[in-house]
C-alpha cells in the first residue's frame, strides 16, 4: 500500500534507491554544469548551508519534522488523477494528473520553502529573503515564515509586482514585506540578483529561500531533494493505481522545480521517457520566449552554468511567457544535463498553446490549471495522441489557475 | 615582471599606498573613459580599474548597477571596453590596468580570445567576480599563459582555509572587500579591516588592496595606513552619475576628487 510514510523523506532520503544516478558531484557540477560562481564572500556562507543541510539530511528527527509538516500544514501526499475525459477525448494514453495544485498555498513551491524554512532555523537565522516572478514561491515562502515566526523579505520585479497583484496582497497579508525590484529587466531575474545582495549584505542572521532548482551549489541539489517528494509518491501511486510505471512523464520548466521533483525519482528507469516543456512565449522563430533549453546556450548565470538567453556578447536577454513562472533566462543545471545526456527531453509551446491546454483542462475536467503548468498539458495534449491506449502519461500538475485569472481574462479582453 | 608587480615596487620603494580608482568603462558615454582614464592618472591614480558592463550585476550596489545599465545602453560590449583600453595605452605604457566584470561575457568571447585580445590591448590583469578559484582553473591557467595577473576577491566572510587556497593562484594583488555587502555600501570599520588585512598579509605575499565602503578622504586615508593599496569605485561612479548629461565636466571633476584622496593618502 502507498501511503504517505512511504514516500516520506525519511524513506527516500535513507533508502538509497536513487544511488545509480548520483549527481550532483561534491562540489555541485552536473557533467559541465552547475557550480558554485559566486562572489567570494559567499563561499563560505555557502559551504556553512551545504554542511548544515547535510546533517539535516541524515537526522531522523529533522526528516521526520518535515514529513510531518508535508502532510498535516501542506496535505501531502498530494493524488493522482486520472483525467478519464480527457483521455477518451484523445483517443491515446492514459492522462494522469500529479495534483500539486491542491497543496496549501496552491501549487509545488511549499515543499521546497517548508523544508528550507525549517533548516533556516535549525541554522539559528531569524530573518529570510527569497525571490518571487509570478508570486507563488513569495507565497510559499511568506507562509512558512508566518508560521514559524520568521521575518520575511520577498524580492519581485517592478513588472510582476504589477501584473500578479493578488499574490503581493497575499504576501503582505502574511507579513512579508514585499520589495519592488527596479533594476535591469525588473523581472524575476532581477529579483533574484537583488535577493544576492541582500544575502551578501545581511549573511550573519539570513537565510536565502531559493525558490528553484538553480542559482549556486548546493541549492540546485537541496531544492531537487525538497521536491523530490512529488516523483517519489507519484511512482508509488502510478505502480499501485496502474500496476506499472508511467510511460512519460511531462512536466512545465522555467527554472525547472516541479519537474526535477517529479523527474528524479524516475532517471533510473530506462521506460520511463521524461519531457519538459519550456515556454515558448509567442514561438521560438520570434525570439520572445523563455526556452533556454530549446534556443539558448551554456554560459554563467546566477551562480551556476547552465543555459541561458543572451546577446552574442553574453549579456542576459529579456525573456517572454505569458506565464510569470516560467518568465526566466536561466533553467536549473540538472535540467542541462538531462539534455546534454538525452536521459530527458525538452520542447516547448507557445503561450497560444497554453492557453488552449488552459481552457480545455478547466471545461473537460473540471480543473483549473495555472498557466505555467498549462504549458506541460499543452505538450501532453499532443504526445498523449501519438500513444496507445493501454499507455500511460504522468503530468505534473504543479499548480492552480486562481492566480491567472486577471491574466486570462485580460487576454480573453475582459477586465475584472 | 608584470606592470603591476613593478608598480607595486615602485610605490613600496617610496614608502606610499597605492590609489586604485574603479570607473564603468562606456559610462555615461563611450567616448567618456579614455580621457577620464588619463585624468585619473594626471590626479594621481597608480592603477585603474575598468568594469565591463554585465546586465545582472550581482555584487554591486545601486550605484554600479545604474553605470551598467548606462553604458549597456550605449551598446558597450566588451570588445569595445579592450578597445578603450587599447586607445589608453597609445598614451600611457606604465599605469596598470586591471579590468573587474563577471564570467558570462568572457565565455562567450572564450577564454583564449579574451586572454590573447586583452593581453594585445595592453590589460595587465582581471578580477572576475563570480568566479572563485575552485570554478576558475581553466580561466586561470588561459589567463596566466598570457601574462595576466588574476586579482581575486577576499572578504570578511574569508576562513583561513579560502585564503590560503586563494594565496594559491591570486597574482598581482588581492582585494580584500572590507563589508560584507555590496559595493558601494556601508561604512566600514577601519580597526576590523587592520586585523583581516594582517590575517592576510600572513598567508598571502601579494600586496593587500581593500575596497567597497571608501567613501571620502578620510576613510582612504585611514584605510591607506593599513592597506597596499586603497579601491575607490562607488564614490567616483555616484559623481559620473550625477554629471552624466554634462560629460565633458566628468575628468576634471574626478580628477579633484582623486586628488582630495591623495592628498589624505599620503599624508604623514
Amino acid at each position: 500500500m502507498a501511503t504517505s510514510a512511504d514516500n516520506s523523506h525519511a524513506e527516500g532520503m535513507a533508502s538509497g534507491r536513487e544511488a545509480a544516478y548520483s549527481l550532483p558531484d561534491a562540489v555541485g557540477h552536473f557533467g559541465p554544469y552547475g557550480g558554485m560562481f559566486v562572489p567570494e564572500t559567499l563561499m563560505h556562507p555557502l559551504d556553512e548551508l551545504k554542511q548544515a543541510y547535510e546533517r539535516c539530511k541524515s537526522d531522523p528527527e529533522f526528516l521526520a519534522e518535515l514529513d510531518a509538516d508535508l502532510r498535516d500544514y501542506v496535505g501531502r501526499p498530494s493524488p493522482i488523477y486520472h483525467a478519464e475525459r480527457w483521455s477518451r477525448e484523445v483517443g491515446g494514453a492514459q492522462i494522469f494528473l500529479k495534483r500539486e495544485d491542491l497543496n496549501h498555498t496552491g501549487a509545488h513551491k511549499v515543499n521546497n520553502t517548508i523544508g528550507q524554512a525549517l533548516l533556516a532555523r535549525r541554522m539559528g537565522k531569524t530573518r529570510i529573503i527569497a525571490e518571487t516572478g509570478a508570486g507563488q514561491h513569495g507565497v510559499a515562502s511568506a507562509t512558512v515564515a508566518a508560521r514559524l515566526g520568521l521575518e520575511c523579505i520577498v524580492y519581485m520585479g517592478e513588472v510582476d509586482v504589477a501584473r500578479q497583484e493578488a499574490n503581493v496582497y497575499r504576501m503582505r497579508l502574511l507579513g512579508a514585506e514585499v520589495v519592488s525590484v527596479k533594476s535591469g529587466s525588473r523581472t524575476l531575474k532581477d529579483a533574484l540578483n537583488e535577493a544576492m545582495r541582500d544575502w551578501v549584505t545581511n549573511i550573519d542572521n539570513t537565510f536565502y529561500i531559493i525558490g528553484t532548482v538553480a542559482g549556486p551549489h548546493p541549492y540546485p541539489m537541496m531544492v531537487r531533494d525538497f521536491q523530490a517528494v512529488i516523483g517519489r509518491e507519484a511512482r508509488a501511486q502510478m505502480l499501485e493505481r496502474t500496476g506499472r510505471l508511467p510511460d512519460a512523464l511531462v512536466a512545465c520548466v522555467g527554472g525547472g522545480s516541479n519537474a526535477i521533483g517529479l523527474f528524479y525519482p524516475f532517471i533510473d528507469d530506462p521506460d520511463v521517457a521524461i519531457y519538459g516543456v519550456e515556454a515558448g512565449g509567442e514561438g521560438l522563430q520570434t525570439g520572445h520566449h523563455a526556452a533556454p533549453l530549446c534556443a539558448g546556450k551554456p554560459g554563467v548565470l546566477h551562480g551556476n552554468r547552465t543555459y541561458l538567453m543572451e546577446d552574442a556578447n553574453g549579456q542576459i536577454i529579456e525573456t517572454h511567457s505569458i506565464s510569470a513562472g516560467l518568465d526566466y533566462p536561466g533553467v536549473g543545471p540538472e535540467h542541462a544535463w538531462l539534455k546534454d545526456s538525452k536521459r530527458a527531453h525538452y520542447d516547448s509551446v507557445t503561450d497560444d498553446e497554453a492557453l488552449t491546454a488552459f481552457h480545455h483542462l478547466t471545461r473537460t475536467e473540471g480543473i483549473i490549471p495555472a498557466l505555467e503548468s498549462s504549458h506541460a498539458l499543452a505538450y501532453a495534449h499532443k504526445l498523449a495522441a501519438t500513444m496507445r491506449k493501454d499507455q500511460s502519461i504522468l503530468i505534473n500538475l504543479s499548480g492552480r489557475g486562481d492566480k491567472d485569472m486577471h491574466t486570462v481574462a485580460r487576454h480573453d479582453g475582459l477586465v475584472l | 615582471m608584470s606592470r603591476i608587480a613593478k608598480r607595486f615596487e615602485q610605490l613600496k620603494a617610496q614608502g606610499r599606498t597605492a590609489l586604485v580608482p574603479f570607473v564603468t568603462a562606456g559610462d555615461p558615454e563611450p567616448t567618456t573613459t579614455v580621457p577620464l582614464m588619463h585624468a585619473m592618472v594626471a590626479a594621481g591614480a597608480d592603477i585603474i580599474e575598468l568594469g565591463v558592463p554585465f546586465s545582472d550585476p550581482m555584487a554591486d550596489g545601486p550605484v554600479i548597477q545604474r553605470a551598467t545599465e548606462r553604458a549597456l545602453a550605449k551598446g558597450v560590449r566588451l570588445a569595445d571596453v579592450l578597445a578603450m583600453v587599447r586607445a589608453f595605452r597609445a598614451q600611457d605604457a606604465d599605469t596598470p590596468v586591471v579590468l573587474m566584470g563577471y564570467l558570462n561575457p568572457i565565455e562567450v568571447m572564450g577564454y583564449a580570445a579574451f586572454s590573447e585580445q586583452a593581453r594585445e590591448a595592453g590589460v595587465d590583469g582581471a578580477l572576475i567576480v563570480d568566479v572563485p578559484p575552485e570554478e576558475g582553473h581553466d580561466l586561470v591557467a588561459t589567463m596566466k599563459a598570457q601574462g595576466l595577473d588574476l586579482v581575486y576577491l577576499l572578504a570578511p566572510t574569508s576562513t583561513q582555509d579560502r585564503i590560503a587556497r586563494i594565496g594559491e593562484v591570486a597574482s598581482g594583488f588581492v582585494y580584500y572587500v572590507s563589508v560584507k555587502g555590496v559595493t558601494g555600501a556601508a561604512n566600514l570599520d577601519a580597526g576590523d579591516v587592520a586585523e583581516h588585512v594582517e590575517a592576510i598579509r600572513r598567508t598571502i605575499p601579494l600586496p593587500v588592496g581593500v575596497g567597497f565602503g571608501i567613501k571620502d578622504p578620510e576613510t582612504a586615508g585611514k584605510v591607506s595606513k593599513v592597506a597596499d593599496a586603497v579601491i575607490v569605485g562607488s564614490a567616483i561612479v555616484s559623481r559620473i552619475e550625477a554629471l552624466a548629461d554634462t560629460p565633458a565636466e566628468i575628468p576634471a571633476t574626478i580628477g579633484d576628487f582623486l586628488s582630495s584622496l591623495r592628498a589624505a593618502i599620503d599624508a604623514d
